[in-house]
């Protein structure tokens, strides 16, 4: 097996005196589906930012296949191939959904600056076909400020794809989203991650999604990573139990 | 004391509640559960007028009719709201977020002052003077519920007061409640944490895609397993 | 050294009226998000209203100081009222309106109350009568210093440790300060905005009015203070930061010593320094000196801009049909209505390009007309100096417009919102000062003349068709770039930063490309405009100018590409027809505006597409 497409070494961030993120160690490899979780306030977001370029570390350092993020700006970072969905989705609401990934795919062939041919004409057959992926293609004419909650993370997704990334970074994929329509995303996002030998790294709060469909989880609390491992053993890890699982009554 | 009905309510063209009917007891703790975006939070701020309710609905407070009148009229009458994500005045201290909040005393009830929250709520009572944007997530919640009291309300909604909580602050928060309620107030809280539920609550109202699908008391609730395990998939 | 002093204690008595009217304005912003562009005509009734009370008082009493502080309350408490009046009757109305709306409409509030002024007090300065203790003067450092000035230094300083005992003692206050955080918790918490917002509005009002009262003595009252005003208010806000009052002070005194010495040293480019201050402040600290990134107020509705589709094959046709009417009026329509027809073409190209940056690129410029005045004199100041025939000029136009607006553009496309629009209004300020104070080179307030076309273009009908070609090409070139690449990605940048920035676009960099566009765009009408009428004068680049194109923009629609072509022919038809038809021009203009924006808030493109969707079943956004 090759070297990890996202590797983290020693991150730390501090937020005044509070130590938010605290020498955190982590690596994602090629067709694997990663788990960030823990309670509220244990620097799961925190850490997220600083893999995304959103945020910059105290100390640490992140490498793209071995290629330093440090300094480089969201944009910059999409360009090296990261793809990345949001909490609260982000999408141009004035788009349809075809003209989102359109716009997406004009990005990455480098043809924002031109002013004659309508967008509409560019790239409009490979937006279709990220569509189908994704399954919303056939509600590419439909504009994104009406459509469903989950069918909006899937739009989210083709834009992701659009770049043909080799890393994907989803903040609470499922939240806010009804329970079928959680594990039809999850169930797509491990299908594409499988076939285009993706990684992906995720954060959730439904645990139900994360024992489902990661294959690694890992645990943070107060900043610092206490568990690692596949569902079995994180379920199992005391520690784990102490923290999370014991308080959300699930 | 609390008495809707009919209550249907639109974010734009989405109808989040429909045919909303609910009865709360004088002095009971009702607890509203489901899951995420079932319509808890909308159903609360429509109560409040924070959301107008669809023309047909009635919502009684006392007898008197509140549906379609404006928040602070609704709030004026002894209605309390604790919204979900808090919502402090972060450039406000503590003891001025509590003077935003204060309304004249209501007949019946005892006054509430800051010294008698700060007996509910120690933790406030060590940073009277801290701005609410300096203050810890559990710290937030108490300020926000210390400050709906200050309206002497006769009954206060509470949105999803365990959320994002630790385990410490979650059992300081069920206590506070049941001080609240020990104080004669009435209460409607909503939750998805069963387990916390339990512990403050009298009746369970049961709101799943808008619907009010099941209520009842929490025992009768643990005995009807199927009820839980399709609404609230615990 | 005593020079330096003497500046310097003048600087600290202008600054006081100046910090009053900022502190105003700042505070009715804080709480109801409204940007009163009639603050500045609050200023002025304060000035008129103590002119009134202290000569009827002085009549009564004799000339007393007593008498002349009494009536600066009065005046004050009057002009508190009138805006709380405001409050009620309009604004109360339109808080959940685009917040551009809400400018408009407060700005056609200072239209009305300039005919009112103009029918009460008459056009003439009116100067207050000095009796002797009002001329009294200090020996200080062996100079002699007003009296006067020297109480109104304790004035500022006076008034911000009251406000600051406001804020920070009273219910009112905090509840003032709890409201500009979140309006809606504090209605759940029981407390009536309405008085909160109108009680708000009262003190603004006051003290904006309390601020033209105190400068009565040493400036009189005039008409044209209220716009001269306005801007340097807006400067001082931007500099102290949206919304504080100890920010808006410590701004007050900055630029009030940068102007006190500045004339002296530099009096030809007082405001450009003023300007070069403000940008070196908003370099280092890009909210002001004491302000904060504006928090995304809680929107209580997520409004969501409409879809952009092609249009209707018929609007097309209509389009063809009209513009080959309009190139053929020269045969049918006499010289009047073809030099009618080449301003239309101007002032489409003039809407065009301010839509490109308001609708697609969400930036809101309050100060269009910089663009179009620069056009304008670049092509008179080429032929002045450089004596370059037109063709060269209506290049030189555009360029040194598309120059100006790089430079202001990499200011302006970093804020957003009230802070762009105030910012983008005190450049254009800045460069209307240029061109009125610096007489040897534009000609100040004269102007220059004999701005005419070559020879070939100089009839009536060879201008027109130019005009048609230039200004029509353009606008179409324009509405090209909305529906092509450039224009998905700058709405992209406008629906979504956060998104844009994850798909790897410069969000910044597009839209300082819009900027810049748009003042091409602009620069170009200014050129057509200033050959098609022999002359160019500062009143180019003024407010009323700016807002012209605003209201061009707005009254056709801002999410529609046909919007500003519906909307410059509306606007400079009503114009025209109100100019000559009624007097008092600017009461029923202002009226006019006052109405539109309390009937269709989406203008008028905007309403009929609403209706055309609707009709037709499209599913709209």
């Amino acid at each position: 097996m090759s070297g990890p497409v996202l590797e983290a070494r020693g991150l730390h961030k501090r937020f005044g005196g509070v130590h938010a993120v605290n020498d955190v160690s982590l690596a994602v490899h090629a067709g694997e589906m990663l788990a960030l979780i823990g309670p509220n306030g244990a620097g799961k977001s925190t850490c997220f930012n600083l893999l995304n370029g959103q945020l910059g570390a105290d100390a640490g350092e992140v490498r793209l296949e071995g290629r330093p993020l440090a300094g480089l700006k969201p944009r910059a970072i999409w360009r090296l191939g990261v793809g990345r969905t949001f909490q609260i989705t982000a999408t141009f609401a004035s788009m349809t959904v075809r003209e989102n990934v359109q716009v997406a795919l004009i990005s990455h062939h480098r043809r924002v600056w031109s002013f004659w041919r309508p967008a509409r004409r560019h790239f409009g057959n490979e937006a279709d076909a990220l569509l189908a992926q994704v399954g919303m293609a056939d509600q590419a004419e439909r504009p994104c400020g009406v459509l469903a909650y989950g069918d909006l993370k899937r739009v989210e997704l083709a834009m992701a794809l659009a770049n043909d990334p080799k890393l994907l970074l989803m903040d609470e994929p499922t939240a806010g989203m009804a329970p079928s329509e959680r594990i039809a995303l999850m169930e797509l996002t491990r299908s594409l991650v499988r076939e285009r030998r993706l990684a992906c790294l995720f954060t959730e709060h439904d645990m139900d999604v994360v024992f489902g469909h990661a294959d690694r989880i890992i645990v943070m609390n107060r900043g610092s990573l206490i568990a690692e491992g596949d569902a079995a053993a994180v379920r199992a890890n005391p520690a784990v139990r102490e923290v999370y699982l014991g308080s959300g009554g699930h | 004391m609390l008495s809707i009905r009919h209550l249907d309510a639109f974010y734009g063209r989405a109808h989040i509640l429909r045919d909303v009917t609910l009865e709360v007891a004088r002095g009971e703790v009702l607890v509203l559960l489901g899951r995420n975006g079932a319509g808890k939070s909308t159903t609360m701020k429509a109560i409040m007028g924070l959301v107008r309710p669809a023309p047909g609905a009635s919502v009684r407070f006392d007898g008197t009719e509140i549906a379609g009148r404006a928040p602070h009229e609704i709030a004026r009458m002894g209605l309390g709201y604790v919204p979900e994500d808090r919502r402090i005045f972060t450039d406000l201290t503590v003891m001025e977020n509590l003077e935003v909040g204060r309304q004249p005393a209501r007949d019946g009830l005892e006054p509430w002052t800051p010294e008698r929250l700060f007996a509910i709520f120690p933790n406030l009572a060590r940073m009277r003077d801290r701005p609410g944007g300096r203050m810890s997530g559990g710290e937030q919640q108490m300020l926000t519920i210390a400050r709906t009291l200050m309206g002497n309300p006769r009954l206060v909604l509470l949105d999803e007061p365990s959320e994002g909580l630790a385990p410490v602050i979650v059992q300081q928060m069920a206590e506070a409640i049941a001080a609240v309620k020990a104080a004669g107030l009435t209460i409607v809280l909503s939750e998805q944490n069963l387990h916390f539920a339990r512990r403050v609550a009298d009746r369970a109202a049961i709101i799943e895609k808008g619907i009010v699908r099941w209520t009842g008391t929490l025992a009768a609730l643990d005995a009807e397993p199927d009820i839980k395990a399709q609404y609230l998939s615990v | 050294m005593d020079f330096i002093l003497i500046q310097f204690l003048t600087g600290l008595s202008n600054a006081s009226a100046l910090f009053l009217i900022a502190s105003g304005l700042t505070v009715i912003f804080g709480v109801t998000r409204i940007v009163n562009f009639a603050h500045g005509s609050f200023y002025m009734l304060g000035a008129y209203l103590t002119w009134t009370i202290t000569r009827a008082l002085w009549d009564w009493g004799g000339r007393e100081p007593l008498l002349f502080v009494l009536a600066i309350l009065f005046a004050a408490l009057a002009v508190g009222a009138l805006g709380a009046l405001i409050e009620i009757v309009l604004l109360r109305r339109i808080y959940r309106a685009p917040e551009l709306f809400q400018l408009l409409a407060t700005f056609g509030v200072v239209l009305i109350i300039q005919d009112i002024a103009l029918a009460v007090w008459g056009p003439e300065d009116l100067p207050l009568p000095r009796p002797p203790w009002l001329r009294r003067f200090v020996e200080i450092a062996g100079s002699r210093f007003p009296q006067y000035d020297l109480i109104l230094i304790l004035v500022g300083p006076a008034v911000l440790a009251a406000l600051w005992f406001l804020f920070q003692r009273t219910r009112f206050g905090i509840l003032v300060r709890a409201a500009t955080q979140d309006r809606e918790m504090v209605a759940a918490l029981g407390v009536d905005q309405r008085i909160l917002f109108t009680g708000v509005f009262f003190l603004g009002s006051a003290l904006a009015g309390l601020g033209g009262a105190i400068v009565l003595p040493s400036q009189s009252a005039f008409l044209q203070m209220d716009l001269a005003i306005i801007a340097e208010a807006f400067v001082v806000v931007v500099v102290g930061g949206l919304g504080s009052v100890p920010g808006a002070f410590l701004a007050s005194l900055l630029i009030a010593e940068v102007q006190a010495f500045g004339i002296v040293l530099v009096p030809k480019a007082t405001l450009v320094l003023v300007f070069l201050v403000m940008a070196g402040v908003l370099i280092v600290r890009p909210y002001g000196l004491l302000g904060r990134p504006q928090a995304h107020a809680r929107a209580a509705t997520g409004t969501v801009e409409p879809v952009i589709r092609p249009a209707p094959a018929i609007l097309g046709w209509a389009g063809a049909v009209a513009l080959a009417l309009a190139a053929a009026a020269p045969f049918f329509a006499g010289p009047y209505a073809v030099t009618v027809l080449v301003e239309l073409a101007v002032f489409v190209l003039f809407a065009a390009s301010l839509h490109l940056m308001m609708g697609p690129g969400g930036i809101v410029s309050f100060g269009h007309a910089a663009y179009f005045g620069l056009g304008a004199y670049g092509a008179a100041l080429g032929l002045r100096f450089l004596a370059v025939p037109m063709e060269a000029g209506l290049v030189l136009a555009p360029l040194l417009a598309g120059l100006f607006g790089l430079v202001f553009g990499w200011f302006a496309v970093r804020l957003s919102g009230v802070y762009l629009a105030m910012l983008t209004l005190a450049f254009a300020q800045i460069v209307w000062a240029a061109a009125f104070q610096w007489v040897e080179f534009t000609g100040g307030d004269n102007g220059i003349l004999g701005v005419w076309p070559s020879d070939w273009a100089r009839g009536k009908a060879a201008y027109l068709w130019l005009a048609i070609v230039l200004c029509i090409g353009a606008t179409l070139l324009l509405r090209r770039m909305i529906h092509a690449p450039f224009g998905y990605a700058l709405r992209a940048a406008r629906d979504s930063e956060l998104r844009a920035e994850a798909i790897g676009l410069d969000a910044v960099r597009i839209r300082l490309g819009a900027f810049v566009i748009a003042a091409l765009g602009a620069g170009l009408a200014g050129g057509v405009y200033a050959y098609g009428k022999g002359s160019v004068f500062p009143t180019y680049i003024s407010i009323p100018k700016s807002i012209d194109a605003l209201l061009m923009v707005l009254l056709g629609g801002v999410q529609t590409v046909s919007g500003p072509i519906v909307g410059a022919l509306a606007y400079h038809t009503l114009f025209l027809t109100v100019l000559q038809a009624f007097a008092w021009w600017r009461l029923v203009l202002g009226l006019a505006i006052v109405l539109l924006v309390l009937a269709f808030p989406q203008g008028i493109a905007g309403f009929v597409r609403q209706r055309y969707e609707r009709a037709r079943g499209i599913e709209g956004a």
